[in-house]
This record gives C-alpha cells, structure tokens and sequence, in this order.
C-alpha cells in the first residue's frame, strides 16, 4: 500500500500468531497511552513477538530484561523521572507515563511480588495485565488466571481430570487490597471501552491495574477469525466481568443481557471435554451466577 | 553479547507477514461499507485504513489472513477469498 497513513506506536511485521488477541491489545493500549510513554515489559509472547531482534514493533522506548522484574524495572524508571523532575527544570517530565506490562503469568504469579511492591510504594505507574489465561508463550501451562476446568498441558483434562481444578485468582481485588486509585477489566472485544479505562487510568496519579482479557486462538484452540467474537462472549456470559474501581470503590461495570456460558465455551479447544457434561457445565454457569450477582451485571428491567 | 540491545523504533515493518497466509486473504468489496472503522480496530496487524465509505482497504504485505475483519464487518462488506 503505497502512501500508508496507518500511524500507530505498534507497527506492522511483529511476529504473533495470526489472529492473536494479545498483539491486537498491545496496539489499542499504547495508542491510547500516546508517544510520551515508556514501557517495562516481563518475558512473554508479547516482548518476544513484538521485538524479534533485531526489529521492534515499538514506536516508544520499550525495555525488556527478565520475566519477573518489569514492575521492578518500571519503579526504577518512575523513581528516575521523579528525580529529574525536581532536581531540574523539565516540566515536561512530569508528563511522561510509564507503564509496566505482562501476560498472566507474569502478572499473577512470578511477577506478583515486585507488582506488589510497586503498589504498596505508591508510585505512579499503569501495570497491564494482557490476560490469555496460560503461559502461552512456552506452551500453553497453567496459570494463577487459567479459568476453571480449562485444559492446558499442566492441567490436562483426562479420565481423573476435567482440566483446570480451581477458578481464577481474583487480581483485581488483589491489587484493590493494596489501596491503589485505579483497578479495572478490559478485553479486546470492547476496544472503545478498553482504550477510554487506558486514558482514564493515565490522567490519574499513582498506581493503577488494568486486566485486559485477551483470546489466544493457539492456546485456547479456536479459529483465528473468531478473536474478537470470543471476547465479547466472554464479557457477555458473564464470565469476564468489566469493572472499574476508584480508591477501591466500584465505579462502574458493563451491563450485559446474559448468554448461556456454553456460547462461550464451545468454539474452544480447552473446554471441549466438557461440552457435553452437564454437570460441570452447570458448575461454570454457576461461576458467571456469581458474577452477574455479585457486581449487579444485568440492567434492572423498566 | 549480553547488555542493552537497541532496535530502531517501528522496524518490525522490515518483516513482510503477509507470506504468511497460507488460505484466505480478505476482500475489500467497498459497496455497503458504512466507515464505522471497526475493521481498522479490530484488526491484530493494525494493516487496514480508510477514512470515507468504501475506501477501506489492508495491506497485503502484512495481513496474515486471520479473518477477523470479515467476521466483524457489520455490512458484510469484507469477504475472504481463496490465496492466489
Ligand atoms: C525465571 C524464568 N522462568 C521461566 C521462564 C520461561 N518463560 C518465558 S515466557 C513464559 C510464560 C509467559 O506467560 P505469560 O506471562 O502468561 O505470558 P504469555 O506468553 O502467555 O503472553 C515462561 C514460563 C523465564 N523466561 N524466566
Ligand atoms: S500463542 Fe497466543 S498469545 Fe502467543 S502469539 Fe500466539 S495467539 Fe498470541
Ligand atoms: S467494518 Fe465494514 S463497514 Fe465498517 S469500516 Fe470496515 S469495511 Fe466499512
Ligand atoms: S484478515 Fe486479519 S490480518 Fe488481514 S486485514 Fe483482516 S483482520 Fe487484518
Ligand atoms: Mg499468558
């Protein structure tokens, strides 16, 4: 395409799976954050499709160093910026937003601690959570936010086993816990909404939380055209509830008209064991219950 | 060997991903096209413009044919169509 106007932080030529839901939320998320933002990225599908050396796909200083330690690496670039600031005078550094990012995995467990620390410290960074619900990246095990009796190669469905024994960790109430001033759910399948919580995560000052389901048709075995719908699914069942949290407090959630959970789950390789299973069928719709109980989902008739 | 590595910003574009369509390529068919840029949202490459009705289009040197931009098309103004 000769002339392209296509301007976006997150350039063409990465090397995720066609059809990845990941790489389509890393372009809405830093779009949305805009050029004067520095990244610290854990170890996952993301750094490694968006950076294969020696390209980028990134349109703003990125960096990379361990799998565990962007929340780390983000406080040190945060606390660098603080210090600048006041001990020059560039005002314009006080403008510059830092973000911390991850997948799943290295957000809810290996990463937990240094995220943690980052938040108990008050300091004035957006983490990202791109949630696929496995460690993708090196094939597809189990995390602390697979959701329940998913099949992944660490919790395989089987005659003794109907994959993933215990339901997701519950992040966002984690990271509220910590009294931070922004905590909230997004997923590609509502790409307004997920960049409005980015910017809205931005134009507050401390630490914020944003958890953005993300489908992996690889991992999760559907395909790859069904991304977007699978997402929306997700939100729609009940089963991804949208929320947004100000100083713990909830804000604001995403009304749906609930769809049977089996919509969700029957494009998808990881839940096909139990499809026709009525029993724990009826224990996942018990799960989207809660939710659409829990956070008052349903709009209130007349 | 170990230390910073940097990458000049946006180079990724060096890789042609479009080779990697093995099926299906998308179809512009810009007849019902209502420009209501979801298409360009949606779409993972990030490969697809267009500002008024019936001008939207992708870039063949990096679509990889995932066909999230035809399953979305609220108009069905998008079709996949056999590689060749
Ligand atoms: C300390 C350490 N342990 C294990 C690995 C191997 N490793 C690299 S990426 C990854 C999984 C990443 O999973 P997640 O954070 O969910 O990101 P995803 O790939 O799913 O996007 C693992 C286990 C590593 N790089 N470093
Ligand atoms: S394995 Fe999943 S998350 Fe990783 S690049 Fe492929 S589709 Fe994206
Ligand atoms: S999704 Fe369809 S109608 Fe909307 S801009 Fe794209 S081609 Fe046009
Ligand atoms: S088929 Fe996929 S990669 Fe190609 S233009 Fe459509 S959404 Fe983009
Ligand atoms: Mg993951």
């Amino acid at each position: 395409m000769s002339g392209s106007q296509i301007k976006s932080l997150f350039a063409s030529g990465h090397t995720a799976c066609a059809g990845c839901g990941q790489s389509l939320a890393a372009r809405l998320v830093i779009d949305a954050a805009g050029p004067n933002t520095i990244v610290a990225n854990n170890t996952g599908c993301l750094e490694v499709f968006s950076t294969k050396y020696p390209e980028s796909a990134w349109g703003i200083p990125w960096i990379h160093s361990l799998f565990e330690n962007a929340a780390a690496v983000a406080s040190g670039i945060e606390a660098a910026l603080r210090f600048l600031e006041e001990s020059s005078s560039k005002k314009r550094l006080r403008d510059i937003t830092v973000i911390a990012q991850a997948g799943d995995g290295g957000t809810a467990d290996i990463g937990l601690q240094a995220l943690s620390g980052m938040w108990e410290r008050g300091q004035n960074i957006l983490s990202i959570c791109y949630d696929n619900e496995a460690y993708e990246n090196t094939g597809i095990q189990r995390s602390g936010l697979t959701p329940y009796d998913a099949s992944t190669t660490t919790s395989p469905a089987g005659s003794r086993s109907f994959g993933n024994p215990r339901i997701k960790k519950p992040l966002p109430e984690i990271a509220n816990a910590h009294g931070i001033i922004y905590v909230a759910t997004a997923t590609v399948g509502f790409p307004q909404d997920l960049q409005r919580k980015v910017k809205k995560a931005i134009s507050l000052k401390g630490p914020k939380y944003l958890q953005i389901h993300v489908p992996c048709p690889l991992g999760w075995g559907y395909a790859s055209s069904l991304t977007y719908q699978i997402a929306r699914l997700a939100v729609q069942t009940g089963l991804y509830p949208l929320v947004e949290y100000e100083n713990g407090v909830l804000k604001g959630v995403f009304k749906i008209s609930p769809k049977p959970v089996e919509e969700y789950l029957k494009p998808q390789r990881r839940f096909k064991h139990i499809i026709n299973n009525p029993e724990e069928l009826s224990k996942i719709q018990e799960i989207a219950n809660d939710n659409i109980k829990k956070y008052n989902l349903v709009t209130a008739a007349g | 060997m170990f230390g910073p590595i940097v990458a000049k910003p946006g180079s990724s574009r060096k890789n042609k991903t479009g080779s990697w369509r093995t099926e299906s390529k998308p179809k512009f068919l810009q007849t019902n096209c209502i420009a209501c840029r979801l298409c360009v949202l949606v779409c993972p490459e990030g490969c697809i413009e267009g500002l008024e009705k019936n001008s939207f289009h992708c870039d063949y040197d990096y679509c990889k044919g995932c066909g999230n931009c035809a399953s979305i098309c609220p108009k069905k103004d998008i079709e996949m169509v056999p590689e060749g």
